[in-house]
């Protein structure tokens, strides 16, 4: 008996699942509007005005306002994925249902969650693509530290994530969009990621606990100065720890 | 048809019970479905039907009792379960943003041996809209796109909840044959719904719920008596004197049950013939009640339900 309905279950290997998941959630986040003028869109112009304001209105800075600008950009751009555009898109699959559909797949929950890290990986690569190649034509110099740069993605992007998560697991799906624009608006203002530290005077002893200050400080470290800034990225663990910690105790799967 | 013994079935749910706080949704509720039939969990809106699959499904923790889906325990086998299950839910279970073709492709990639999903898209009606974001699909083509993601991965046993629900007749239809082929290829479905002709169409087995409990179970022709016994539906324009179920019971003699419905109707069944039909307006007559209606008709799973709680199956 073989028809075209005979049972023939099976999950496919976790790898393929997983990749599956990743490009899947990467195709979705990427053709999304709103979340694309957040992942590049907004940091290109951040990149474009900063350069061109702080050259017209003469601020100085220890070095060229490009050099300075791109790495908080790219620090921005993983904030913006790695926290807001998670955030919101993990709150509406809660919402229509889709955290559980799959969760009656063979899909299981950390085959999910790697597939949400490798997404928002993927997101990463071509943000710092669009950015770096928009940097290199403003007449971007960086002296680049490979693995501190790396390890800055890494843990700005668990800090973020971990933060992210538990946002959307305690909020609704709409206040957790409000909340994720609200909380990346006034990182970009005053969270030490996109200007340095030292452009916040006496507040910067605050600003560098907080991951945005932490993550842009270990960027600027490891492109301006060709170093890897240890103190930033212990920072950033801990903020990935602190969001884990509080993930793991609050969020729902639906 | 008995049911299957608790073992060898597909399902079996034994002394379930469900709370939501001081709600109980299920009520020691125990039933099981026999391997490669098509069952249908009969029942209105609330009776637990929903609550029920969610626990073969592995979604939630019995509370009491003890549920076993293809031998195993949903909770603690359920990364051995899941990928012998398919499961459509209610509704949603797709970003809003994603195609129909896209999502389907996704949830095969999942699985080890999924179904060509073009051709289960065919069969499904949703050729033409497969490049379509979910939530420009219409009800109907969503209800289709979540059976065929319940499909796709070659299941020994589908969970279908309500799966016909806001579908047009044509795709009613189609989603009948669908079920019907699978059960000719060896593949058990287990079906709620609270459209009677869906369950008297397409289950071999069907098991009424009221109020998380099991009020009847059989075959579609055991449940209506194989059509030997009739319906009357008796409508008076004042409400009934007291204690008239009763009496009518005894006017028309054994082989008959009276169930009232509401104070202006009551429901007669047992041998259509017409002295029966004599008997009741006999009583009518002597006990001064005036009928609005007398309705005579086949007895259906409507009436079973009515006559069992008393109450319209219908939401």
């Amino acid at each position: 008996m073989s028809g075209t309905f005979t049972a023939m279950p099976g999950a496919a290997p976790l790898h393929r699942q997983v990749l599956a998941q990743a490009r899947m959630e990467a195709r979705l986040m990427i053709r999304n509007g709103e979340q694309l003028l957040l992942a590049v869109v907004i940091p290109v112009i951040v990149l474009i005005g900063g350069v061109t304001g702080s050259e017209h209105l003469g601020i100085s800075l220890e070095h060229d306002p490009i050099d300075v600008f791109a790495p908080g950009v790219l620090a921005l751009a993983i904030m913006s994925t790695a926290f807001t555009s998670l955030a919101i898109a993990t709150g509406f699959e809660r919402r229509y249902g889709v955290i559980k559909r799959l969760g009656a797949s063979p899909l299981p929950r950390s085959g999910l969650l790697m597939g949400k890290v490798g997404a928002l990986l993927l997101v990463e690569a071509m943000q710092v693509a669009v950015i770096a190649a928009v940097a290199f034509a403003l007449g971007w110099d960086p002296s680049t530290d490979v693995v501190g740069f790396l390890l800055a993605v890494v843990t700005g992007t668990a800090a973020f994530a971990s933060l992210g998560l538990f946002l959307s697991g305690v909020l609704r799906a709409e206040a957790t969009l409000a909340a994720a624009n609200l909380v990346y608006l006034l990182l970009l203002a005053g969270g030490a990621v996109v200007l340095p530290i030292s452009a916040y005077g006496a507040f910067g002893d605050v600003v560098r606990w907080l991951p945005s200050g932490a993550l842009g400080s270990a960027m600027r470290a490891a492109l301006i100065d060709g170093a890897t800034s240890w103190r930033d990225l212990g920072v950033l663990v801990l903020w990935a720890g602190v969001g884990t910690t509080l993930t793991a105790r609050t969020f729902k799967w639906e | 048809m008995p049911d299957a013994s608790p073992a060898d079935a597909a399902v079996a749910v034994d002394g379930l019970v469900m709370r939501y706080g001081d709600k109980v949704a299920v009520d020691g509720l125990s039933l099981t479905v026999g391997r490669g039939t098509i069952t249908a969990v009969l029942g209105p809106n609330g009776a637990g039907k929903t609550t029920t699959l969610e626990t073969c499904e592995g979604y939630r923790r019995p509370q009491g009792g003890s549920v076993r889906v293809l031998g195993l325990d949903p909770v603690r086998d359920r990364r051995a379960l899941l990928p012998r299950i398919g499961v459509m839910l209610q509704g949603g279970g797709a970003w809003s943003g994603v195609r129909a073709m896209e999502m389907l492709d996704h949830v095969a990639r999942l699985h080890a041996h999924p179904l060509d999903t073009a051709m289960l898209a065919e069969r499904l009606g949703l050729g033409d809209c497969g490049r379509t974001p979910y939530r420009r699909l219409s009800g109907g083509q969503q209800q289709r796109l979540g059976l065929a993601l319940a499909l796709v991965g070659r299941p020994e046993i589908v969970f279908v909840d309500e799966p016909t629900a806001g579908m047009d007749p044509q795709a009613r239809r189609t989603t009948w044959e669908l079920l019907e082929e699978l059960r000719a290829d060896g593949v058990t479905a287990v079906l709620t719904t609270h459209y009677m002709d869906e369950a008297e169409r397409l289950a071999d087995h069907i098991h009424i719920i009221d109020r998380g409990r099991l009020i009847a179970s059989g075959t579609p022709l055991e449940l209506t008596r194989g059509g030997t016994h009739a319906t009357i539906r008796l409508v008076v324009t004042r409400p009934f004197p007291p204690g008239s179920p009763e009496s009518l019971r005894v006017a028309l003699g054994a082989g008959t049950e009276v169930t009232q419905l509401d104070e202006l109707s009551l429901l007669v069944t047992g041998p259509a013939d017409a002295s029966t039909l004599a008997k009741v307006s006999r009583w009518c007559e002597e006990n001064d009640v005036l009928p609005e209606g007398l309705t005579l008709g086949q007895r259906n799973l409507e009436d079973v339900f009515l006559q069992l709680t008393g109450r319209e199956l219908a939401p």
